[in-house]
């Protein structure tokens, strides 16, 4: 049993956790529920040894542990699975799962048959069918998580903390994933579960923890209480699911058309000829498994591959030729893209430059920058997607993950699109910032733009979409209008006929 | 985090800087009674002059997460061209032709040249991605065998008294070398600080995927941020050959370590997107006092070389610490 005893940690001048005290129990998969900020990722990284300096005690097994890092607390058994995943991508699966703790024989040399050997048995035992010596670089998403569990289980971790690990998966993936869970359980693991995916919490946790401004809320047993009660407990209110009855958009003519798009890279065929089109005000949700090409579509709609794919693509009847993002933006084609961190946001520059960046050129005078323009222009957007910032020059970095989502969304807005992309728009943000996004995605369809949403979560995909398109390697495999869409269909036709 | 503490505490790097180059100040004064004075101030600013021009450059390259290592064998080149051209002119004998070039020819040849050949770095980086630390190193060689080349090896002397004003001339008090960095920095400072360009600078540094997302031009960008280097380089060739009235081949060696130097202690993140031009001049001046007042102190030029080096690492773990704390 872990223990945690009335656990407070201070950042200079900032209370991130107060007196927080909870039991995870063997063979019990506890969730950690809580909006972003909440201080789940602190108190987890208090157990994992990355943060040494706490008050209170952690009593593991009754006896108190202290960390004084990471590897401190593997060596006692206790392993965290981070959001971003810690694999070196050049190094094969053994060489990843034995980094640190490499085997070696008498001459100090490495012992790769012995490595070799174990490596496979975690494999098979995690049920994955691939190779101990492929490239980590060569795995799926999904498949890297599990190498990840893989290093815990060679630790013969007691427990197991996983921060947010199906945020980046698809649903497939995600169920190999209960599979194991389900299997670690078995074993009577300790097993701490970091989510924003209440529904995901309902299948696979049995305990649950509810962190709100840095303090335990409440405590209990899944199966005593629902969806509601939860996010009632998370944000310390009732907030409403989203339902909303938003009229399909007018029959008028076509915005966005897309004819016969495909595209080779080497001798892997990305995506065969996708063919759609989108009205102006209309919601077209777009999903598929990993790997279905749905990210790829976007970058081939906004000019990242041009000149290796073919097809043609019309913006209100004109042919359009895009060869870069630049191109794209002039024409009216934004992305917001998927890995915010990576592709949207320059983390040290404010939130005044980070909104502004796209149209700089245009507000300024003479060559030069004007920051009176610049700062209307990012308190403009500030208000209307209501951005939650002490001010417009703090650096972006240090906001929520909701509200750097909608700084990017403002820099897109701001260059005046006609078809705004979005590829994951609320991966990593919680219950309450994901239905603002969704709001406002729906605020904007209804202003006239055509909207284009990417994402592997199905219920995203059916809150905001009036119409639905899934892709299957690389192909279209199914149309449906929001009204007659059923999860089921949806899914079938997302999932490979062949694997 | 809050905001105002992420600002006072990059005031609070700035300042430091500050504090050590006082600290150094008042410290040589008390050493050397040669060190405070009018003459010996110029002095200084004149000799990192040459520097400043060449960093404040290499501080544009390196916000774009580059690196520039061309610039000591470019400044020769275009140092050795000015000098060259301004002396023998360009012989056309197959058709019994002359051209002679005036001081003012000279000057925009020579920047020319390092416009020239800046533009070629960019270009290899940009087109062929080459990355900067092996395209720049490629131009290091290039340069210096076109220098050698054109100079067949030998110094370029006596260019008149026109030129040698740049090195050694005054203008309303003040030396003319100083005059042109200054008017450098100040380009620069309202380029970085003024100027779209400028905040394209920053955030292909700061992240240059989002950046090209945002319809950044990035290739035009770096493109134009090379040739500036290159250019800058071209003017510290024209400041060293005026110095000296003569172009040397061997003009310029190492140059592109003492200006990183300067950068890196100016506080310029070698990883891009942090950083400012007032930060690498106060590097420079940091250098420049430093080396003036080790000779000053008769300090052995060997020692000299040791101590630089420390205080590179002193400054970067500083600034390194700082960070860490934020």
């Amino acid at each position: 049993m872990l223990v945690a005893e009335k656990i407070g940690k201070r950042f200079t001048g900032v209370i991130a956790l107060q007196d927080v005290s909870m039991q995870l129990r063997p063979g019990r998969v506890t969730a950690i529920i809580g909006e972003n900020g909440a201080g789940k990722s602190t108190l987890m990284k208090i157990l994992s040894g990355v943060y040494a300096e706490y008050e209170g005690r952690i009593l593991l097994n009754g006896a108190e542990v202290r960390f004084a890092n990471p590897k401190e607390a593997q060596e006692k058994g206790i392993s965290i699975i981070h959001q971003e995943l810690n694999l070196i991508p050049d190094l094969s699966i053994t060489e990843n799962i034995f980094l640190g703790r490499e085997l070696t024989d008498r001459w100090g040399l490495l012992n790769k048959k012995a490595m070799r050997e174990r490596t496979a048995l975690l494999l098979q035992r995690l049920k994955l069918n691939v190779s101990a010596d492929i490239l980590v670089r060569d795995l799926k998403v999904g498949q890297q998580q599990v190498i990840e569990i893989a290093k815990a289980l060679l630790l013969e971790s007691q427990v197991i903390i996983m921060d947010e690990p199906t945020s980046a998966i698809s649903e497939a993936e995600v169920e190999i994933l209960f599979g194991i869970i389900e299997q670690l359980r078995a074993e009577g693991k300790i097993i701490a579960y970091i989510s924003h995916k209440l529904d995901e919490l309902f299948r696979i946790a049995d305990d649950f923890v509810v962190l709100r401004d840095g303090q335990v809320t409440e405590t209990g047993t899944m199966k005593g209480i629902d969806h509601d009660a939860i996010v009632r407990k998370m944000v310390g209110r009732d907030i409403a699911r989203l339902e909303h009855n938003r009229a399909p958009a007018d029959a008028a003519e076509d915005l966005l058309s897309v004819a016969a798009l495909s595209w080779h890279a080497g001798n892997k065929q990305l995506l065969k000829n996708i063919s759609f089109s989108l009205r102006r005000g209309e919601v077209l949700g777009i999903f598929g498994l990993m790997g279905a090409g749905r990210t790829e579509l976007l970058e081939c709609i906004l000019g990242l591959h041009a000149g290796e794919h073919t097809g043609d693509m019309r913006l209100n009847g004109v042919s359009l030729d895009v060869r870069s993002p630049r191109d794209a933006i002039r024409a009216g084609l934004v992305l917001v893209p998927e890995d915010r961190k990576k592709d949207g946001l320059i983390p040290g520059l404010d939130v005044k430059t980070n909104i502004s960046l796209s149209i700089l050129r245009s507000l300024g005078r003479n060559g030069l920058l004007n920051n009176q323009a610049e700062r209307s222009l990012a308190e403009h957007y500030k208000d209307s997607l209501r951005i939650k910032t002490p001010n417009l020059e703090q650096q972006v970095r240090h906001l929520s993950g909701g509200n750097q989502q909608k700084v990017i969304l403002a820099r897109c807005l701001a260059t005046n699109p006609k078809v705004l992309m979005l590829d994951e728009p609320t991966r990593g943000i919680d219950v309450n910032a994901k239905n603002e996004i969704y709001k406002l995605i729906l605020e904007l369809a209804e202003s006239g733009l055509g909207i284009i949403v990417v994402s592997s979560e199905l219920p995203e995909i059916l809150t905001v979409s009036d119409r639905i398109l899934v892709l299957c390697e690389g192909k279209i495999s199914g149309t449906f209008p929001r009204a007659t869409a059923g999860e089921d269909d949806i899914l079938k036709a997302a999932i490979p006929k062949t694997i | 985090m809050p905001m105002g503490l992420s600002n006072y505490r990059a005031s609070l790097t700035r300042f430091q800087s500050f504090i050590a180059l006082l600290i150094l100040c008042i410290a040589l004064s008390l050493l050397s009674n040669k060190f405070l004075t009018i003459e010996n101030g110029w002095n200084v600013l004149r000799q990192i002059s040459v520097n400043v021009c060449i960093s404040v450059g290499m501080t544009l390259v390196v916000l774009t997460a580059g690196i520039d290592l061309s610039v000591g064998s470019i400044l020769a080149f275009s140092g050795a061209v000015a000098a060259g051209l301004l002396k023998n002119g360009i012989p056309w004998p197959a058709h019994d032709l002359f051209i002679g070039f005036t001081l003012l020819g000279t000057i925009v040849a020579a920047l020319i040249v390092g416009a020239a050949l800046g533009f070629f770095n960019g270009w290899m980086i940009t087109r062929f991605k080459v990355p900067p630390f092996v395209a720049t190193l490629a131009m290091l060689t290039i340069a210096r065998g076109l220098t050698m080349l054109s100079t067949k090896g030998y110094p370029i002397s006596s260019l008149g008294s026109k030129f040698d004003f740049i090195g050694s001339g005054w203008l309303l008090g003040i030396p003319v070398l100083v005059w042109i960095s200054a008017v450098t920095v100040i380009l620069a400072v309202v380029l970085v600080r003024k100027t779209p360009l400028g905040r394209y600078i920053y955030a292909i540094g700061g992240n240059e995927q989002a950046a090209r997302l945002s319809g950044i031009h990035i290739n035009r960008v770096k493109i134009i941020v090379y040739t500036i280097g290159g250019i800058l380089a071209a003017v510290g060739g024209i400041m060293v050959t005026s110095r000296l009235d003569s172009a040397q081949p061997n003009a310029g060696t190492n140059y592109e370590l003492d200006s990183i130097a300067a950068v890196v202690i100016g506080g310029t993140s070698l990883s891009g997107g942090r950083g400012t031009i007032m930060g690498t001049v106060l590097g420079a001046i940091i250098i420049g006092v430093l080396n003036n007042g080790l000779v000053l102190l008769d300090v052995s030029p060997f020692w000299q070389q040791v101590i630089k080096g420390l205080v590179i690492l002193l400054s970067v773990i500083v600034d390194k610490m700082n960070s860490q704390e934020a």
